[in-house]
């Protein structure tokens, strides 16, 4: 297996993006990783897309070789597939396409991620969002997305003694960060007292705990690192690329208050890179929903377990924290268009660990991590970047 | 949804049958055909036989929805909790004959047979289990269950698998 590493990066805006289709936001992205890698599109070997729930979303499935066919490749033949593990989708993707430069199968590949959530209604998205948590054992019954997350927040706060204004925190920090992001889905501030003063979703969350449904794409470019010079004078090395699985129900988990899928993929990352969590100066964590940074950061290692609620209200992972949380804004502000979050949490790495992050810029970011949940955590999916040195 | 897909749950939603594993013990709900807690996880195969489950629990934790699913919207606000049976395995079901604000971990409910949902006035009407606190009048193991999931409109009633 050869190194990694990632030589450009591309991102449209997020949020309710209704001038453009899913084609356009699709390709836009991977445009823009393509030019920013210097990398002719002769010497692509393939495209990888994650993608959630297009067949649902905009009646259209077989999207990989669409978006291939609008980036005007089309006549070159390329394989093009999507891969989906849904609201993982996008890390997904990053972690075929990474094992097929490692292998080498491929040298170059543009590994996308894309999502248009907003041409169904709200209630449909949410329906669609709930798909990737159990139907038959969890939806049927009434549970949604948020409501399983709630379960998780409830039980969370009782067995640890978080509070509402734990997990209302979170938001303010996402909102914090997302107004320096310009192609955030929110760059409006949020008061702690406006979260937990917010209309309730399923309680304890309320509707500013949760991330809201958008449009967007994001794409990266992969090569061998011994080839990135060529391409880029800050090559961003993948220290590890690491999926990890559990029970599709939460009902099932043997502890609701942990995503054990992230304890093993992050057990497995850190291991891979020889790297511990107290090496990180900048994470992206997934944060759908309020809840879930607090149980990721102790499942990442960087918390110990039931301390995040505490530790996170004291700012500990605020603007030069131990490390920086989601200063892209995170899924709350930076927005949720599913399968492009995992895509999008690299590409605000590689920004960060590149030193091209403007005003929202972590001092000093030399290695990050990014994290990536589907469902209610049946898929775990943790990425290690680090600049090349 | 189709009537089969719904109908072919209906031991397990109506009458809450569950699986056990003669291997090491323990008891799945929804049934499982191999055993995830064994350690030499192939010896579960086809060591997986029927079991009951009472229906008796008590709420593990529990969340009020105000954003309903698709054919709850008439519910809200509604209570969706984790079950923990007496038997072990957890289910994910509502709360119902208590006033949300009166739902705690640690209530004592037991499984009682309820419309779930209806999908429009010409679809599927969906039945299954659903939550109510012990120590209130409306308790006891799932009662009387119909045949089957059967359509709303009668005339499609005569072509429910029964």
């Amino acid at each position: 297996m050869r190194e990694v590493a990632v030589l450009g990066v591309g991102q449209t805006r997020f949020g309710e993006l209704w001038d453009l289709s899913f084609r356009e936001i699709g390709i836009e992205a991977g445009l823009q990783a393509l030019v920013d890698a210097r990398l002719s599109s002769k010497d692509l070997g393939a495209l990888y897309l994650g993608n959630m729930a297009s067949g649902s979303l905009i009646d259209q499935e077989h999207i990989a070789p669409l978006i291939l066919d609008y980036a005007g490749l089309a006549y070159r033949h390329l394989p093009a597939m999507r891969v989906e593990g849904g609201g993982a989708s996008g890390a997904l993707a990053l972690h075929q396409g990474y094992l097929a430069v490692a292998s080498g199968q491929y040298d170059y590949v543009v590994v996308g991620g894309a999502e248009k959530l907003t041409d169904v209604p709200d209630a449909t998205a949410t329906q669609i969002a709930a798909s990737t948590a159990d139907h038959e054992w969890e939806v049927v019954f009434g549970a949604t997305l948020p409501a399983l997350w709630g379960l998780v927040a409830r039980r969370y706060m009782h067995l640890y003694g978080a509070r509402r204004e734990d997990l209302a925190r979170v938001s303010v920090h996402a909102h914090e960060m997302g107004a320096k992001n310009p192609n955030a889905h929110y760059r409006n501030r949020l008061t702690v007292e406006q979260v937990v003063g917010a209309p309730p979703i399923a309680e304890p969350l309320g509707v500013l705990d949760c991330a809201p449904f958008s449009d967007g794409a994001a794409a990266v470019v992969l090569g061998p690192l011994d080839e990135a010079r060529r391409h880029t004078d800050t090559p961003i090395r993948i220290a590890a690329s690491e999926v990890a699985c559990d029970t599709m129900a939460l009902q099932h988990r043997r502890e609701v208050t942990s995503v054990e899928a992230t304890v093993a993929a992050a057990r497995q990352a850190f291991a891979r890179a020889r790297r511990a969590p107290a090496d990180v100066q900048v994470a992206e964590i997934h944060d759908a929903y309020s809840i879930c940074p607090l149980i990721g950061l102790e499942d990442l290692g960087f918390v110990e377990r039931g301390r995040a609620g505490p530790e996170f209200s004291s700012g500990r992972f605020g603007s030069g924290g131990r490390p920086t949380i989601n200063p892209s804004g995170g899924l709350k502000a930076q927005g949720r268009p599913f399968g492009a979050v995992g895509v999008a949490q690299v590409v605000e790495l590689v920004r960060q660990l590149r030193g091209e992050a403007k005003d929202r810029q972590v001092a000093g970011a030399r290695l990050g991590l990014a994290h990536d949940l589907g469902g209610t955590g049946a898929t775990s999916v943790v990425h290690l970047l680090e600049r090349a040195s | 949804m189709s009537i089969a897909r719904f109908w072919r749950e209906t031991p397990r939603r109506y009458n809450l049958g569950g699986s056990k594993c003669t291997e090491c013990g323990t008891i799945y709900f929804p049934p499982r055909a191999v055993c995830p807690a064994c350690t030499r996880h192939r010896q579960s195969i086809e060591k997986m036989v029927p079991f009951q489950l009472s229906g008796s629990g008590e709420v593990l934790s529990y969340t009020v929805v105000h954003e309903a699913a698709e054919g709850f919207e008439m519910q809200v606000p509604y209570v969706i909790a984790l079950v923990k049976t007496d038997e072990g395995p957890v289910l994910t079901g509502q709360v119902v004959d208590v006033e949300p604000d009166r739902v705690a971990i640690g209530l004592k409910v037991h499984a009682t047979f309820r419309k779930l949902r209806e999908e429009g006035k010409a679809g599927v009407i969906h039945y299954g289990y659903k939550f109510a606190p012990v120590d209130e009048p409306d308790r006891g193991p799932p009662s009387g269950p119909p045949a089957a999931a059967v359509p709303a409109s009668s005339g499609a009633r005569d072509r429910a698998p029964a």
